[in-house]
């Protein structure tokens, strides 16, 4: 299994047919789908770029977010302000009304204006990151302690949101969404319009990321996922480049969310909560981890099989999706894209232990057996070199 | 202004009261190589973490050219300084591939801006391509390590050292798990590379220090034992005894 | 001066329940550096297996005998949470070996099946668990305060688990062999010690003691299968803030929260209070990364 160029340029060729294939697919789907599965599509495909994100700190990095709802909430909710103001025609809001307000707060006012209002649902996302990832990656915070300390993050801005029923509409969300830009945020025309805006913030965020992945720091990238002191002792600051990619990530969560709101007429605290954040995750790895196309694959699939199953059989779908985190975690770590990846894997491990019997030659397993079979493992089960330094 | 290129004065590391290296004074002269042997847990690895800050002292400082005192500098800071680790267990990354290891150790400007605009330029991948010669991985350039064995990995490593072009080079028993004629080989390497960059190196076998040392320091429970060339330390009865003579203590 | 004492015997009550929450989290995430995400539903369990327990009595036990069912409830929730939780490791946490990013995933996967087996088995709505009789009332203190008996034997029962872990680890070879591998693996491995044994014995043992807690949980209040989400946060926040390797790390946390709970909740409100303390956690964080207290050792990994 010679990995050379040639190789290499071949499997990037693969991967660029696989996402012209699938762009070209979500480009025409318009066109053979009702307009409810359109907008579902288009739904999908917001939560295509939030995957990406995910992808670029998770698959490149090896940061786990577990909280990464937060960010897709809160550029949700930047437009969903926008559009409630809209909707509410120069008064005041319904929910407000309703919970005693009498003025339109401050923080309200700048929404009015759309422009602001969708740059706001980027740069609101990345301020959060940026004060996150200083406190927590300067510091040293990694792996499953910052994992954890990000659900945290999800659960107070949960909380925060659920209980400032006046500013933010509690429980319920802000919805009842009349106009966008001023056409009818339930025409079909409309509908059909925002799904191809998604599509090409898909595209252009692919591309993005393509460019990031390619350049050098995709390999510093990857360099602090496999060995982060390793990095260090090579000389780059593992804090910056991943304070980078977490903003670049909650910045694209915020896009999806941004995407998402119209598409779908409501945003609520429930989806900056824990659980939707975990299947973020899961929707990448299903996908194939540290691919980029990966994540857009497992992120459209998984969605649309939820829709299938959950509307149906909602329990059967917690079970499976229980399985699915369980399963690909441990039988695929490499997801779909990987799948054939990992075949050939088994095959050159079989037929190196196998010249071994033949030829008694000296090859990796052989030498230090603990620590070069420890490495295979880990690289072929997809993390690559665990801390080795020293 | 003295020619050494690291001044250690009174440097103590200790681990929960375990002294480790304990008030230690050397110094290293630049373009020397420089050998730190010593029995296990004499604090010879120690050292070399606290040089390039892995670990930090409780007492002491470590002069880098006599100007910056890397103790209180950040572990990727000392490299930009010009200080190159080599770690005892080979640590490369997995996920890239021998080329990219290679560039990441290669270039000088480490930022986020640089990652993110900058390309290698002519000279920087001659370089590059000059150095996976001299470990004999050029042919295998565009795979990943994992497909290397335990001793092509240490190479690597090496490889990616010496493209580093650092001003001083801490190696970690690079010859442990070596045959002879790659420890050899080494050897010339180490030679070669000491006439444009200081060498520090702890090791246990004693032909290999015999060969290539210009000077030795024995270390012993954290302190100066004895420092010279290998002749003399060879021959100091305290180094015999402490090498030989370690009943339980 | 009453209020004040109550809110202390609240907090200390509080930190209580999270400790015994935590305490099993604390030993797996030592031992392991895995970070069980269905702890919770191991504690939801102990919570059922406790209201299963009560059932059989209401059902084939003469009335008069029924308050001892909770006396029966504590070892069997222990045992039937400690069975699978060794069921869980030897399935699929030992796979995960090194890789702890993907076992948080995995977990969090076997959580979601556990809590919709509970949904289907036992519905979805909280179901009720009448206390013994024994410890309704509590004890009159200073005239006009009174601490609930069901908190104070929770606060005993944190002890006495304590003290028994203490004991364990500490004065058994059972204990001494988890330690070593806490330590140092390989040095262990070295020295014949069945590090897969310990492994599965370990995790057994911090299962069953999240099934003790729910166990305690049924006391204060109804249980359903949420239960283990509601306090699974807090949960890490204290083996995340108490430092990993030492039982002392762990009770300082789970004080640190519980009276940080409490307290904030007194002057503001129940989500302002979390939303304070996690980021006095964030805060403290800054200063000590690696938690209260640790074990320090030469190897600087994490």
């Amino acid at each position: 299994m010679n990995e050379n160029l040639q190789g290499i340029k071949g499997r990037l060729l693969g991967n660029n047919i696989t996402v012209t294939v699938l762009l070209v697919l979500l480009a025409i789907a318009p066109l053979f789908l009702s307009d409810f599965r359109t907008n579902l599509l288009g739904k999908f495909i917001a939560f295509a770029v939030l995957a990406l994100g995910i992808d670029l700190i998770w698959g490149y990095t090896g940061i786990l977010s577990l909280g990464h709802g937060v960010y897709f909430g809160l550029g949700a909710y930047c437009m969903a302000m926008y559009l409630k103001l809209e909707a509410s025609g120069g008064k005041l809001p319904d929910f407000m009304s309703w919970s005693g307000q009498e003025t339109l707060p401050w923080f309200w006012k700048p929404f009015a204006y759309a422009p602001l209002a969708i740059i706001l649902s980027v740069v609101v996302p990345v301020v959060l990151a940026l004060v996150v990832g200083y406190l927590t990656f300067k510091n040293r915070i990694k792996g499953v302690y910052f994992s954890i300390l990000t659900q945290a993050l999800s659960i107070i801005f949960v909380v925060l949101f659920v209980g400032q029923q006046a500013f933010t509409g509690g429980t319920n969300g802000i919805t009842n969404f009349k106009t966008i830009f001023g056409l009818p945020i339930s025409a079909s025309s409309t509908k059909v319009g925002l799904y191809y805006v998604a599509l090409v913030v898909l595209i252009l965020s692919f591309i993005f990321c393509k460019w990031i992945v390619r350049r050098r720091i995709g390999k510093v990238l990857i360099a602090i996922r496999d060995g982060e002191n390793r990095a260090r002792f090579s000389g780059y600051n593992p804090a910056t480049y991943k304070t980078f990619v977490y903003c670049i990530s909650a910045g694209l969560a915020g896009l999806a969310g941004a995407l998402f709101v119209p598409q779908v007429g409501i945003i609520s605290p429930a989806e900056m909560g824990i659980v939707p954040s975990v299947e973020m995750v899961i929707w990448v790895a299903i996908g194939g981890r540290g691919t980029l196309v990966g994540a857009i694959i497992g992120a459209i699939l998984v969605n649309s099989l939820k829709s299938a199953v959950s509307e149906s059989f909602p329990a059967v779908w917690s079970y499976f999706i229980g399985i699915m985190f369980v399963a690909v975690v441990i039988f695929m770590p490499y997801g779909l894209m990987g799948l054939s990846k990992q075949i050939k894997e088994k095959i050159r491990k079989i037929r190196t232990i196998g010249k071994d019997f033949e030829t008694g030659s000296e090859t990796n397993s052989k030498i230090d057996p603990k620590i070069d079979s420890q490495t295979k493992i880990n690289m072929i089960e997809g993390l690559g070199c665990d801390e080795h330094v020293g | 202004m003295s020619d050494n290129i690291l001044e250690i004065k009174d440097l103590t590391v200790s681990f929960d009261g375990f002294k480790a290296v304990n008030k230690l004074n050397t110094s290293v002269k630049k373009g020397d190589i420089h050998f730190f042997i010593g029995p296990n847990g004499a604090g010879k690895t120690t050292l070399l973490d606290a040089i390039c800050g892995r670990v930090r002292p409780a007492e002491g400082s470590i002069l880098f050219k006599s100007i910056s005192d890397v103790t209180k500098m950040s572990e990727h800071q000392i490299v930009e300084l010009g200080i190159g680790r080599k770690f005892q267990v080979p640590s490369v990354f997995m996920g890239i591939t021998i080329y990219e290891n290679m560039e990441l150790a290669a270039v000088k400007k480490r930022s986020l801006y640089s990652s993110l605009f900058s390309k290698l330029n002519k000279e920087q991948m001659e370089r590059i391509e000059d150095v996976l010669r001299t470990i004999g991985l050029y042919e295998k350039r565009y795979r990943t390590p994992a497909a290397l064995s335990h001793g092509e990995k240490q190479w690597l490593e090496i490889g990616m050292l010496l493209v580093q072009q650092p001003e001083i080079m801490l190696l970690d028993e690079p010859v442990a798990g070596m045959g002879r004629k790659e420890t050899e080989r080494t050897g010339e390497l180490l030679k070669e590379i000491s006439e444009t960059c200081s060498v520090i190196v702890v090791e246990h076998d004693m032909e290999f220090v015999r060969e290539c040392a210009d000077k030795v320091t024995v270390l012993h429970e954290g302190m100066l034992l004895d420092e010279g060339n290998m002749q003399d330390v060879q021959n100091n009865p305290k180094v015999i005894e402490v090498y030989l003579g370690r009943g339980g203590e | 001066m009453s209020t004040n004492l109550l809110q202390i015997f609240n907090g200390i009550s509080v930190s209580s329940i999270l400790l015994l929450a935590a305490l099993g989290l604390a030993i797996t995430f030592g031992l392991m550096k895995i970070i069980n995400m269905a702890h919770g539903e191991l504690i939801m369990i102990g919570a059922y297996v406790t209201y299963m327990v009560q059932n059989f009595f209401i059902s084939f036990v003469d009335v008069k005998f029924f308050d001892l069912y909770f006396i029966l409830a504590i070892p069997l929730s222990f045992l039937i949470t400690a069975f699978m939780g060794y069921v869980l490791e030897i399935t699929i946490i030992k796979r995960l070996y090194g890789r702890p990013l993907d076992s948080l995933l995995a977990t969090w996967g076997v959580s979601l099946i556990l809590q919709q087996l509970a949904r289907s088995i036992f519905g979805a709505p909280n179901v009720d668990v009448k206390s013994p009789g024994w410890l309704n009332g509590g004890l009159t203190v200073f005239n006009d305060l009174q601490l609930p008996y069901k908190r104070l034997f929770i606060i005993l029962l944190v002890g006495l688990c304590i003290v028994g872990v203490y004991f364990f680890l500490y004065k058994t070879d059972g204990g001494r062999r988890i330690r070593a591998v806490m330590q140092n693996r390989s040095m262990a491995q070295s020295l014949g010690i069945n590090t897969r044994r310990v492994d599965a014995m370990t995790f057994a043992l911090g299962s069953g003691l999240a099934g003790i807690a729910g166990c305690a949980l049924t006391l204060l209040g109804s249980i359903g299968p949420t239960l283990g989400t509601n306090y699974i946060i807090d949960t890490f926040m204290v083996v995340v803030l108490g430092g990993v390797g030492r039982i002392i790390g762990t009770v300082a946390g789970a004080g640190a929260i519980g009276i940080g709970n409490t307290t904030f909740e007194f002057f503001t409100n129940a989500s302002m209070g979390k939303v304070l303390v996690f980021l006095m956690v964030i805060l403290f964080l800054q200063w000590k990364p690696q938690g209260f207290f640790t074990i320090s050792s030469r190897a600087l990994d994490e």
